[in-house]
């Protein structure tokens, strides 16, 4: 039926017919009858519909937020005026709602879980052991042989407890970890696939159809996560047609995987070189290589970490980190030991490299991206080639301030959760 | 002699270094390690001094504690609660139940005897 033919059978103009039908004026008695008559549907149907749902979804959003000062008596209004906003407030009011939900899930999870609580205390209670056992071993003085050896017999079955309570915990955490990619982050849900790829991709190597590896790496991804891996891999099918597997491994096994000299070699960006690397099959390195970008502001958007040179999975990384510094000095290859707090050696070899992102603009200032990666020290390695870069102290660096006992530090941006 | 310490906790190895660490500075030192039947333990055993762990096997650490404080003979017993957890709602439970002191995990040993001393009766 047409608007016309309705507003006439009903007595009033088409106009007020349209106000009508935009909730620009309220419909009731006697014409509510009359034109659910002429419709041939039930009168709540007229002022029940499919809309109430929605203004009671604004109703709500209104009053929970009454700082935003909105028009709570012309919501009917804007539900008619608006129909395509006013459903996307109310859609995004119910995403906000559900990741309400989802924090509130986690936070209650962290502290109610009752294996993670059990775990926690496991290694809290064990960690309790070993510490006043070995201070009491530590102290100046005689202790009594019996008991010497007690105790170093209780540290030790402690220890292979401590380190078998690590591994359960993170082997939950990890199973956990795989199971929630609808609550994590595109960026992490694509670190997560890449790891799982081993950072190869070995249907790129010499064809540039990025549908295939798409379809299978991303098969669980968000759609978000399957664009930031759709980028990567159209990246790395570049990196690959520009730097053939063949065509890398002869200097390859004259220079080692030393980026700078690879790139003089090979005539090529000492960016995409690192990303060459740490896109090899295992087989072509001696050592496996790590590997972390940043943009501009920092923000790490890939990340491959080494055994030595671990990397935070969520957040900020560790600012004193060559990587930042980098930025600071666009293409300059910055060349360094580095080494973690705690670990045992002498650490591993840095090089990062800041470059610019796109092409040459008038007026433009080039945004720049930063590289770093770490590999075994040169020389360090049974059968690592290239120039030997001067030995020094590495310098030490963190994960991430959360993680790090390092004090003082002047990059410390948080108190770290292991005290000290 | 210092005193009598009661510990009660279901680690042994950090039994095993608080009881050398006490017995070395004087005190004699009783252990338990069972939450089910500790307040009995406790009234049996008569002790100077309490250290009880919260999360103890059968029975909170907490729960033990407010059946203490209920018993006329136990009331007043100093107790030095451990706990895994440093959390402040933790703190605020062990008050609440009736700890004397609080003291998280991992501690040091010198903390360990520096609290017990400031709990031993004068």
């Amino acid at each position: 039926m047409k608007q016309a033919e309705l507003a006439r059978n009903a007595g009033i103009s088409a106009s007020y017919l349209n106000l009508i039908e935009h909730n620009r004026r309220r419909i009731g008695g006697k014409l509510l009858l009359d034109i659910a008559e002429i419709l041939q549907v039930d009168p709540t149907m007229l002022t029940e519909g499919a809309g109430a749902a929605l203004i009671s979804t604004l109703r709500e959003a209104a009053m929970e937020s009454e700082a935003s000062g909105a028009e709570l008596d012309r919501v009917d209004e804007f539900a008619g005026r608006f129909p395509g906003w006013a459903q996307l407030l109310s859609d995004t009011r119910g995403r906000v709602a559900a990741l309400e939900r989802t924090v509130e899930i986690l936070t209650d999870r962290m502290t109610h879980d009752p294996h993670l609580a059990a775990s926690l205390h496991e290694m809290l209670s064990t960690v309790t052991a070993i510490h006043s056992t070995a201070s009491i071993l530590a102290e100046p003085g005689e202790i009594d042989a019996e008991w010497q050896a007690r105790f170093h017999r209780n540290i030790h079955e402690d220890s292979e407890r401590l380190a078998e309570t690590s591994r359960g915990l993170v082997t939950y955490l990890e199973a956990d970890h795989a199971g929630a990619t609808e609550t994590g982050a595109p960026q992490e849900e694509l670190d997560a696939a890449l790891e799982a790829a081993g950072h190869h991709v070995p249907e790129l190597e010499g064809r540039a159809e990025v549908e295939g590896p798409l379809a299978r790496m991303g098969e669980t991804l968000s759609a978000p996560a399957r664009a930031l891996l759709d980028r990567w891999l159209r990246r790395y099918a570049a990196d690959a047609a520009a730097l053939p597997l063949d065509r890398l491994a002869e200097p390859l096994a004259e220079h080692g995987p030393d980026p700078a000299a690879l790139a003089q070699a090979l005539q090529a960006d000492p960016a995409q070189v690192m990303r060459r690397l740490a896109a090899l099959p295992p087989d072509m390195l001696p050592a496996p290589v790590g590997l972390a970008i940043c943009d501009g502001s920092g923000v790490l958007v890939y990340r491959k970490p080494v055994a030595d040179f671990p990397m935070p999975r969520f957040g900020a990384a560790c600012p004193l980190w060559p990587l930042y510094r980098a930025l600071n000095r666009p293409l300059v290859i910055l060349a360094g030991p580095v080494i973690h707090p705690g670990r045992a050696g002498d650490g591993l070899w840095a090089e990062a490299v800041a470059v610019p992102q796109g092409r040459i603009a008038v007026n433009a200032d080039p945004l720049y991206e930063a590289h770093m990666l770490v590999r075994p020290r040169p020389g360090a390695a049974a059968g690592a080639r290239g120039a030997t870069p001067p030995a020094g102290p590495p310098q030490e660096v963190g994960v991430a301030c959360r993680v790090c006992p390092r004090t003082p530090c002047p990059g410390r941006r948080e108190p770290s959760i292991l005290g000290g | 002699m210092a005193g009598h310490v009661l510990l009660i906790e279901d680690e042994p190895n950090i039994i095993e270094a608080i009881r050398f660490i006490l017995s070395r500075a004087g005190w004699r030192v009783d252990t338990h390690s069972n939450g089910v039947d500790a307040a009995e333990v406790v009234r049996a055993r008569n002790p100077d001094i309490l250290i009880l762990d919260v999360m103890l096997p059968g029975r909170s650490g907490y729960d033990i504690l407010r059946d203490l404080r209920e018993a006329p003979e136990t009331k007043a017993l100093p107790v030095l609660m451990l706990t895994a957890r440093g959390q402040s709602k933790d703190r605020e439970m062990a008050e609440r139940a009736g700890a004397s002191r609080f003291m998280t995990k991992p501690f040091s040993n010198a903390e360990v005897l520096d609290a017990v001393r400031a709990l031993a009766p004068s």
